[in-house]
């Protein structure tokens, strides 16, 4: 495709393009992320970059930057807040989204009542796919680009904590940087996602692939394709589902992310059965 | 801030803070977080659902809940716990995203129910959120020791007689009913702040049960009623204080203890 193509996309273009490059990078964190049992922190941060979403739309800066920014934001409270044992660390996650939740509060209050930004609560938490202007996919790939090369490096050290962090720390690996180190790449996938099946959506993007990856595949990097195949396959399912139901009657079309959570809730339930037939 | 429109809000809350706070110090004990995130985030559809087909919020709050409650223990018998409430939630979400684009009448009542609003109650409510309220701190309460043990581990509780399984589906379902008590009030996402925050709090105050558990009461109370007064005189949304003060006692919890 030429350069000129890619900003002549079609709404549906650019939400194929963006959906993509969520969808991998969503699903290739995501497995490292429930393989360390930190679902509530990954959710928790898709929450917390709505807050960014809102000030993006407050201060008239862009959407990517904002939700990224502060998903950045509250991965870095979460790193300085949490303990060691998951208990304590969902505590400490869950505290970071209260107050994450907090600001988006105000700042959709104040877009609501000083610049007139009517539905930005919908918008910013459930996503309008179709709305993402294409002068976004760039900034999109290049966050997936840097954030799939960084999880290259982490997948190693990233393994060993998950096995155990004694036995990583033993093997000379920075525990505590690398836990950072995934919060900040999580934060870049859930931000991504959160651009385009909203905020409080992306956690299906970044916990349901990777799940139905681990449950069907037999080895890691299996897991790994699975899970992109599924997330990418649920988020063009999903779009072209959406665009269809515009011709089912009603006023509207149907919200792109009821199909992709469907789709992905779906695989997830194949790849249980999947799993329980081979045994 | 005290006149008669108010007086209603005050009793609200109080029923709030007291479900919350003791609802919350079992959610901390037992490290369920994310539960008590997932299951009044889950509720809010149900609100939609109720006005698409003309029922009582309240009854869509409970079925939802209800819902939230049986997938998150059948999915997490099988699975991951965390991965069962994650799917559970973004299932109950979608599954509000598209009753709320069938429908224009509900888009403003959305914020208000995701971050909570002062006048979000009615007298006529008062006696049945008092009664939900009431039964989950029963249920918590009647669970004491196996809810205790469970915490500790499901093996040591099973070794006691109780049956932990059976606990954990008691327990979800008395978080459920406190989120359908704080949801309107609150907002179903800041509800679980009021139940972790203050909980967080309480139990660096005490080593024992009873007294942290009437602590974190006590700062729960304490909380709504800032975030209540603050709400009032600002007009900013209840569960923007509810979130940022429940960070602070969080925080004020780590440096006492």
């Amino acid at each position: 495709m030429s350069g000129a193509g890619w900003f002549a996309l079609g709404p549906v273009g650019v939400a194929l393009a963006v959906s993509f490059a969520a969808a991998l990078v969503s699903a290739v964190v995501g497995v490292f992320t429930v393989l360390r049992g930190q679902a509530f922190a990954g959710h928790a941060l898709g929450d917390i970059s709505g807050a960014g979403g809102a000030a993006a739309l407050l201060f008239g800066i862009r959407p990517l930057a904002g939700f990224v920014a502060m998903a950045l934001g509250g991965a870095a409270a979460m790193a300085l807040a949490g303990g060691r044992r998951i208990a304590e660390r969902d505590l400490a996650s869950g505290v970071v989204l209260g107050a994450g939740l907090g600001l988006a509060a105000l700042f959709l209050y104040l877009d609501a009542t000083m610049s007139g930004v009517g539905g930005a609560a919908s918008t910013v938490m459930f996503g309008s796919m179709f709305a993402i202007p294409p002068g976004m996919v760039l900034p999109a790939a290049l966050c997936a680009a840097a954030a799939l090369a960084a999880m290259a490096a982490l997948a190693r050290p990233l393994l060993l904590v998950a096995i155990g962090p004694d036995l990583a720390a033993s093997r000379g690996v920075p525990v505590k940087l690398v836990g950072f180190a995934h919060l900040a790449v999580l934060a870049l996938a859930v931000g991504l996602a959160a651009m385009s099946v909203g905020a409080v959506l992306a956690t299906a993007l970044l916990i349901g692939p990777a799940s139905a990856g681990l449950r069907a595949a037999r080895t890691l990097p299996g897991a790994v394709a699975l899970a992109a195949a599924i997330g990418i396959g649920a988020s063009w399912g999903g779009i072209a589902l959406a665009y269809e139901s515009y011709g089912w009657g009603g006023r509207h079309g149907w919200p792109v992310s009821f199909f992709v959570v469907a789709l992905v809730v779906g695989a997830y339930v194949a790849a249980g059965l999947a799993a329980r037939m081979r045994r | 801030m005290f006149s008669a429109f108010m007086l209603d809000t005050w009793a609200a809350g109080l029923i709030v803070a007291v479900t919350a706070g003791v609802v919350g110090w079992f959610v901390v004990l037992r490290g369920a977080s994310f539960a008590a995130h997932a299951l009044p985030l889950g509720t809010f559809p149900g609100a939609a659902a109720a006005v698409l087909l003309g029922i009582a919020p309240s009854a869509g709050i409970a079925g939802f809940g209800l819902a939230g409650v049986v997938a998150i223990w059948a999915l997490g018998r099988r699975g991951r716990p965390e991965v069962a409430t994650a799917l559970t939630l973004v299932m109950l979400l979608a599954t509000g995203a598209l009753l709320l684009s069938w429908t224009d009448r509900y888009a403003a009542q959305v914020y208000a129910l995701l971050f909570g609003q002062v006048l979000g109650v009615s007298r006529a409510a008062l006696g049945g959120m008092a009664l939900a309220g009431a039964g989950a701190v029963a249920a918590v309460l009647a669970g004491f020791r196996p809810l205790l043990l469970g915490a500790i581990g499901a093996d040591l509780a099973a070794a006691r007689g109780a049956r932990p399984a059976l606990w954990e589906f008691g327990f979800l379902a008395a978080i459920a009913l406190a989120a359908a008590v704080a949801v309107p009030v609150v907002g179903a996402l800041l509800t679980f702040a009021l139940m972790v925050g203050p909980a967080s709090c309480g139990r660096a105050v005490s080593a024992r049960p009873a007294v942290a558990l009437a602590a974190s009461v006590a700062i729960a109370l304490a909380l709504m009623a800032g975030a209540i007064a603050l709400s009032y005189l600002t007009n900013w949304p209840v569960g923007c204080f509810a979130g940022l003060g429940g960070a602070g006692c969080y925080a004020l919890g780590r440096a006492l203890l």
